[in-house]
């Protein structure tokens, strides 16, 4: 047993954050955050250099066949500076998806291409009435000779709008039981029959859109894994999704700590900072308390990703999605108390660490979900 | 990283647990709280931590020359934590002794000191208690008043020590002591190590909310301690008394874990077990979040821990981050004991003794327990104290900060 970082992961950490802090400052964080598009061609690029859209994709297709460990605390870095970008949506959903259910031609086909920076993709999963539970799939597939027609309304789906391709579950057999009767798709982003808009939401540093089907052509070598069974590998890649975005709230509520804390040692009222009153010293005690806490059992999620069985790598995930998205949630709110009237200005960056924090609370399952989760498979 | 156990040490696990299974004394029932009256579980302390001993199973970490087995941390945090999940009542008498008095004797004693008591300690002769606290000075420990005046070559001791946990059973206690009262309170301090049998010591046991008396009032008058029994110098009493309670605070990080995991395991089979409205309550939806919530909080808990431990692994002695690991464990037991309650209904009101009693009347006693877990080993504020000060860095209060100077 052994929870030290090792030398090469600390170095991977500290490029990470001089990479934010040189090409995402919080400058730039807001003009994406109007943006329509949400990053740029430039940035985009840098990333692919760094090789983060390679790290989880095996070598055989290019990647660097690194483990979730190894991408969280690249995930971390993003989460300190909210780094806008579809770098989550690119490995940790399309990406994702191709290695959990395709074919040996598909991986070659777009695992190369994403490890080389040329293609993004992304994962529509929720849908209209869903609430929050990613196992309420309902959108149809009709059989059509070989292929499948896709109709109907998927939203929030992450950087759709930025996507080359886009992993699409859907009912092949009527039912409620996600385990029976789901398949998934790879659907071309351009193809006939795709509307794709964007949803005015919150956290507008990462852009969720709603995708309209209408009669959408899917040929067979359209369909990811087998039909029927993309429930499966569809849980894989939401584990994984939900310990990217944990790592994320880390990072965020980190930041968002730090800021608080630099804050009540310098401002003054009554004659002293404000960090010598209890009221203040203890709120940021407990971010600290919570920060850490919720690092520990981080770490453990991803790890259990890559070393333990399904069932443990289940629960790991959801429950550091549960416990990490509400620290990012509510340290951010908590420092936007200590910052006072400041915190609640539009100028000061602290909102964007509660907007996004509280948009990853509710993706790929919120807490009521993943809670139910954790007690289903360990009673 | 990795969070697994060799194979060697898992094998080890292994050997410890059949080799444990074999010391558990008749009629001790593992899987609930087991009570026993005073000198019954005093003895029944010893014997097992004296099978222990022989057993080479007695602080695997520590040297040969002191009764240790000069094996690694990691197999005595495998020997910890499967006691704890067996039969952790049986070595609670022990748990001052094992987890602050051993490791303070062990970090700061001479050479002679510790050959005198380690090994009294590893095979059970001796229990030790905590003479920290007096009723001026609970979290403000410096502000302890108990006089230690040298004559000759002995202290005398005069003063009173207030909550201190099974004073009653012990035969030695680490006492903290006012040798200079010239000097600010932090510097006249010292540390002494004192044998409770002698002459002028006097133990008053006093009843908890539990309405069992695991603590005691113990008074000193004209007690006479030879200046050999002293850690450290004279005046280094606070430096001490602050490595004590940096072992205090992280005796949870092995042991907590696996020992709540443990409580979950009933928590569940209460909620399996007990009926609402004639349905098992694990069928309610806000029971099944509140049981979600437990088994997190208990992971959270039990990777926390490991992941101190590991840095502990590398670095030697526990610093200020350890009162995290304090709050992780006190403040959960209190949701997670109230959650256990409430899965009862009605039937949570009533004590051990009574046919309408779910198990046994563990979950009243450890509700009620649970409600001095944020209190004793330094209260949650003080814990939040020192995070936002020594680990944050954030300034002191200035009316504290006035009256230091
Ligand atoms: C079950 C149990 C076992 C114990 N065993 C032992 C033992 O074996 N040996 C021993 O020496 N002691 C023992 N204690 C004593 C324990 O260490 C003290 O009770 C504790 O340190 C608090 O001191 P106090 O009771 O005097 O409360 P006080 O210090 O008077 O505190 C009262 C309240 O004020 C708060 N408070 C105090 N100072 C501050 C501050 N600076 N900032 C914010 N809030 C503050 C506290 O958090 C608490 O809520 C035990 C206590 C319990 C409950």
């Amino acid at each position: 047993m052994d929870i030290n970082l090792n030398e090469d992961q600390v170095e991977m950490m500290r490029q990470a954050r001089r990479f934010c802090e040189n090409e995402t400052p919080m400058t730039f964080v807001r003009e994406m955050f109007e943006d329509e598009r949400g990053f740029t061609d430039d940035l985009w690029n840098k990333m692919v250099e760094m090789g983060w859209t390679a790290m989880l994709i095996p070598e055989q297709y290019g990647g660097l066949g690194m483990q979730m460990t190894d991408l969280m605390l690249v995930l971390m870095e993003h989460g300190r500076a909210v780094v806008p970008s579809p770098l989550f949506s690119t490995v940790l959903l399309g990406a994702e998806a191709i290695i959990a259910a395709g074919s040996d031609a598909q991986k070659e086909k777009y695992l190369t291409a994403i490890a080389e920076g040329s293609m993004r993709g992304t994962l529509a999963l929720h849908e209209p009435g869903s609430g929050a539970n990613p196992g309420y799939i309902q959108m149809e597939a009709r059989k059509d000779g070989d292929g499948f027609i896709l109709s109907g309304t998927k939203l929030f789906v992450t950087d759709a709008h930025a996507a080359d391709f886009i992993v699409c579950p859907a009912r092949t057999k009527a039912g409620i039981d996600p385990a029976d009767g789901i398949t998934l798709f790879i659907v071309d982003a351009k193809a006939p029959g795709v509307a794709i808009s964007q949803l005015p939401v919150i956290d507008r540093t990462r852009k969720l859109c709603a995708i309209e089907f209408k009669n959408v052509k899917v040929g067979k070598d359209g369909i990811l894994g087998e039909a029927n069974k993309g429930w499966s590998p569809l849980c894989k890649v939401i584990r994984k999704a939900c310990v990217g975005l944990a790592a994320e709230c880390i990072g965020a509520a980190e930041k968002a700590m730090e800021i608080a804390i630099e804050y009540a040692k310098v401002r003054v009222q009554f004659d002293q900072p404000i960090g010598s009153f209890q009221a203040i010293k203890h709120r940021c005690a407990q971010m600290y308390v919570e920060v850490e806490s919720g690092r520990s059992l981080l770490y453990y999620a991803a790890w259990a990703q890559d070393n333990t069985d399904e069932q443990e790598a289940a629960i790991a995930a959801s429950a550091a999605k549960v416990l990490c998205t509400e620290t990012g949630k509510n340290v951010a709110g908590s420092a936007i108390q200590v910052l006072g009237g400041i915190g609640f200005s539009w100028e000061h960056e602290i909102h964007f660490y509660l907007k996004r924090t509280k948009a990853s609370e509710l993706a790929f399952g919120d807490t009521l979900y993943h809670r139910e989760q954790v007690v289903s498979l360990t009673t | 990283m990795d969070y697994r156990f060799t194979v060697e040490q898992e094998a080890f696990r292994k050997e410890f647990a059949d080799w444990l299974a074999k010391q558990i004394p008749k009629g001790f029932d593992p899987s609930k709280r087991n009570y026993y009256d005073d000198d019954e579980w005093k003895a029944a302390y010893q014997k097992f931590q004296k099978s222990l001993f022989e057993g080479g199973y007695a602080a695997m970490h520590y040297e040969k020359e002191y009764g240790g087995q000069g094996k690694t941390m990691m197999e005595q945090v495998i020997v910890q934590q499967t006691i704890a999940t067996t039969c952790g009542e049986l070595s609670m008498p022990g748990g001052i002794t094992m987890g602050m008095a051993l490791p303070t004797i062990h970090s700061c004693c001479t050479e002679a000191q510790k050959r005198e008591h380690i090994p009294k300690i590893l095979d059970g002769t001796y229990i030790w208690c905590q003479g920290f606290s007096e009723p001026n000075a609970g979290s403000d420990v410096a502000n302890c008043a108990t006089r230690a005046v040298r004559k000759n070559g002995d202290y005398i001791i005069d003063g009173q020590k207030t909550w201190t946990s099974f004073a009653h059973m012990a035969d030695w206690c680490i006492l903290l002591v006012r040798t200079d009262p010239s000097v600010a309170k932090h510097k006249g301090l010292s540390y002494l190590l004192v044998n409770m049998k002698t002459p002028g010591i006097e133990v008053r046991p006093m009843v908890q909310l539990t309405e069992e008396a695991e603590f005691n009032e113990v008074f000193f008058d004209n007690v006479k301690v030879p200046v050999e029994n002293r850690v450290g110098e004279e005046g280094q009493g606070w430096m001490i008394a602050i490595t004590t309670l940096m072992f205090e605070r992280t005796i949870g990080d092995a042991i907590m874990g696996p020992m709540y995991e443990r409580n979950y395991k009933r928590l569940v089979d209460l909620a399996k077990s007990t009926l609402r409205e004639g349905k098992p309550v694990i069928e309610n939806p806000v029971i099944r979040q509140q049981l979600a919530q437990a088994y997190i909080e208990t992971m959270v808990l039990k990777y926390h821990g490991l992941r101190n431990l590991s840095k502990t692994l590398k670095g030697g002695i526990p610093g200020p981050e350890g009162s995290i690991g304090k709050l992780l464990w006190s403040e959960p037991n209190q949701r997670i004991t109230e959650n256990a309650l409430n899965m009862q209904g009605l039937n949570s009101q009533v004590m051990r003794g009574s046919p309408w009693t779910i198990q046994d009347g563990n979950w009243q006693y450890s509700y009620l327990r649970a409600k001095g877990n944020t209190i004793e080993a330094g209260s949650s504020e003080i814990q939040r104290n020192i995070i936002g000060e020594r680990c944050l860095l954030l300034p002191k209060d200035s009316s504290r900060e006035a009256r230091r100077k």
